[in-house]
C-alpha cells in the first residue's frame, strides 16, 4: 500500500461510522480478504469502478404495501434502488429479489411491485418468496406472477456465466415454535441437484430467511438446513445470500459466505437488542444510510465473487 | 311426517341451549403485541370465539396448526374472529413467524 494509507483508512472508518460504507468482501481460496473501499479507490473514483462487470444485484424486503411510519414511502426507496442499479457504469444481467416482496400479499401491491421493478433494465429478474409473499391460500398472488420458472414450486436452479443459482423457498412449510424450513422434498431436490455440479463451480444459494442461525428467538435461521450446507461444503466458492432481517450480518465458514441484504423499505433492529424485530424507526436522514443493495462481482481468478453493500444514501 | 318435524325441533332447541349457555364469555379478545400472542394460554367454553386484533406495525396471520383454520395477513389494528365449536387443544401460531404460539383448551 501507498502513503495515502493513514488518511484512508481514517476515511473508512468515518463511513463505517455513518453506517454508509461500502466494504467489498473477496472471497480467494476459502480465505476472505474485507477490503476497505475507500481505501482502495482514489475518492474521485466511483466505488464500482473497482469491479469488473457485477454480475447481479440483490435486493430485497421491498415490502410494497407497507405505509406505516418506519417508511411511508417504499415505492420511493424502491425506485431510489432501481435508479441505482440502472444507473451502474455497466449493467448486470440478472436482478435476485430474495423475498418479501409484499408487505400484505395483496393482489394490487404485486401489481405495483411488478410495475416499479419492471423499470429495471436487467435481463432477467429471479425471485424466491418472503413470508409477507405467502399468507393467501397456496400462495396463489405469488406463484401467479412468479411460478413459471419453478414450475410453481418456489425452488428451482439456473446457470449464469459459469455460476450455479439455487433459489430456495424457507417460509412455506410451516413448524410451530421452530426457524425457517426447507422441508424435506426441497432438501432433497437441493441436495441431487448438487451432485452434477463440479466443485469448481461458484455456487450462489440465496432464499429469504437466513439459512444459518442468525438469531434463533426471532426466527432468523432454517431449522432443516444442515444436511444441505454439508453438501455445499465440498465446493471452493460458495455464497449464501438472504434478506428477512433488513441489516447486514455476515459469517463465512470454510469457503462459505454468508450474507444477509438490507431491505429497500425500512431497517430492523438488531437481534435480540429491542422487544420485538419490527420496523425500526430511524430519523428520515438517517434511513437512506439503512436501506441499499448488494452488488456481486465475479472474480476470475482464482474465480470467485466479490460481494459489495451500497446504501441509498451512499450512492448519493 | 309429523314425527320428522318434532325430533328436527328437539335439534333446534337442543342446539340453541347449547349455543346460548355461554353467552357471557362469547367473545374474547387476544391481542398481538411484540411477536406474541397475548395471552399466551387461555381456556374457553366450546362456542366461544376470539378476537385476535394486531397491535403491531408489522403483519401477522393467525393459524391453527393443525390447519382448521388460518387468517389473511392482517395489518396493525386488523382482527380476526374465529369460533370454537369443538372442544380440544389448539396450537395457534403466526405463518410468517412460527416463533409464535399459542395454546387454547375449548371445553
Amino acid at each position: 500500500m501507498t502513503h495515502h494509507d493513514k488518511r484512508t483508512r481514517r476515511d473508512a472508518l468515518k463511513c463505517l461510522g455513518f453506517g454508509s460504507a461500502g466494504t467489498l468482501f473477496a472471497l480467494a481460496g476459502g480465505v476472505l480478504t474485507p477490503i476497505d473501499l475507500a481505501a482502495a479507490i482514489p475518492p474521485s473514483e466511483p466505488r464500482l469502478a473497482l469491479f469488473h462487470k457485477p454480475l447481479f444485484v440483490q435486493i430485497s424486503d421491498t415490502h410494497i404495501g407497507f405505509s406505516k411510519d418506519a417508511n411511508p414511502d417504499v415505492a420511493g426507496t424502491l425506485n431510489r434502488t432501481i435508479d441505482i442499479v440502472n444507473g451502474m457504469a455497466e449493467q448486470p444481467a440478472l436482478v435476485i429479489h430474495t423475498g418479501d416482496i409484499t408487505h400484505l400479499c395483496k393482489a394490487e401491491e404485486f401489481d405495483r411491485a411488478q410495475q416499479l421493478l419492471s423499470r429495471l433494465r436487467v435481463t432477467e429478474l429471479h425471485t424466491v418468496p418472503g413470508e409477507h409473499d405467502t399468507t393467501d391460500p397456496g400462495a396463489a398472488q405469488y406463484f401467479a406472477r412468479f411460478g413459471k420458472t419453478s414450475h410453481n414450486k418456489g425452488y428451482y436452479s439456473f446457470d449464469h456465466a459459469g455460476v450455479h443459482f439455487m433459489a430456495l423457498v424457507n417460509v412455506m412449510e410451516f413448524k410451530n415454535g421452530g426457524l425457517g424450513t426447507l422441508g424435506e422434498q426441497q432438501l432433497a431436490w437441493a441436495i441431487e441437484d448438487l451432485t452434477h455440479r463440479s466443485a469448481s463451480t461458484p455456487i450462489v444459494v440465496f432464499a429469504h430467511m437466513p439459512l444459518w442461525s442468525v438469531y434463533e428467538p426471532w426466527g432468523w435461521g432454517t431449522g432443516d438446513v444442515a444436511p444441505l450446507l454439508a453438501q455445499l461444503k465440498r465446493f471452493g466458492s460458495v455464497t449464501v445470500l438472504n434478506g428477512h432481517i433488513h441489516q447486514i450480518v455476515q459469517k463465512v465458514e470454510g469457503n462459505m459466505t454468508f450474507h444477509t441484504a438490507r431491505s429497500t423499505a425500512f431497517p430492523q433492529p438488531v437481534g435480540g437488542e429491542a422487544a420485538g424485530p419490527g420496523p425500526l424507526k430511524v430519523p428520515a436522514e438517517r434511513l437512506q444510510q439503512m436501506l441499499g443493495l448488494t452488488t456481486v462481482s465475479l472474480i476470475e481468478h482464482p474465480r470467485s465473487l466479490a460481494l459489495n453493500d451500497t446504501t441509498l444514501a451512499g450512492a448519493e | 311426517m309429523s314425527r320428522f318435524v318434532v325430533v328436527g325441533l328437539a335439534g333446534l332447541l337442543a342446539a340453541c341451549s347449547a349455543s346460548a349457555a355461554p353467552s357471557a364469555a362469547a367473545q374474547v379478545e387476544v391481542t398481538i403485541e411484540n411477536y406474541h400472542f397475548v395471552p399466551a394460554t387461555l381456556k374457553i367454553a366450546a362456542g366461544t370465539s376470539i378476537v385476535w386484533t394486531n397491535k403491531d406495525d408489522d403483519a401477522h396471520t393467525v393459524m391453527d396448526a393443525s390447519g382448521a383454520f388460518r387468517s389473511d395477513a392482517l395489518d396493525e389494528g386488523q382482527s380476526y374472529t374465529y369460533t370454537f365449536a369443538k372442544p380440544g387443544r389448539y396450537r395457534i401460531a403466526c405463518s410468517m413467524h412460527p416463533q409464535m404460539m399459542e395454546t387454547i383448551v375449548v371445553q
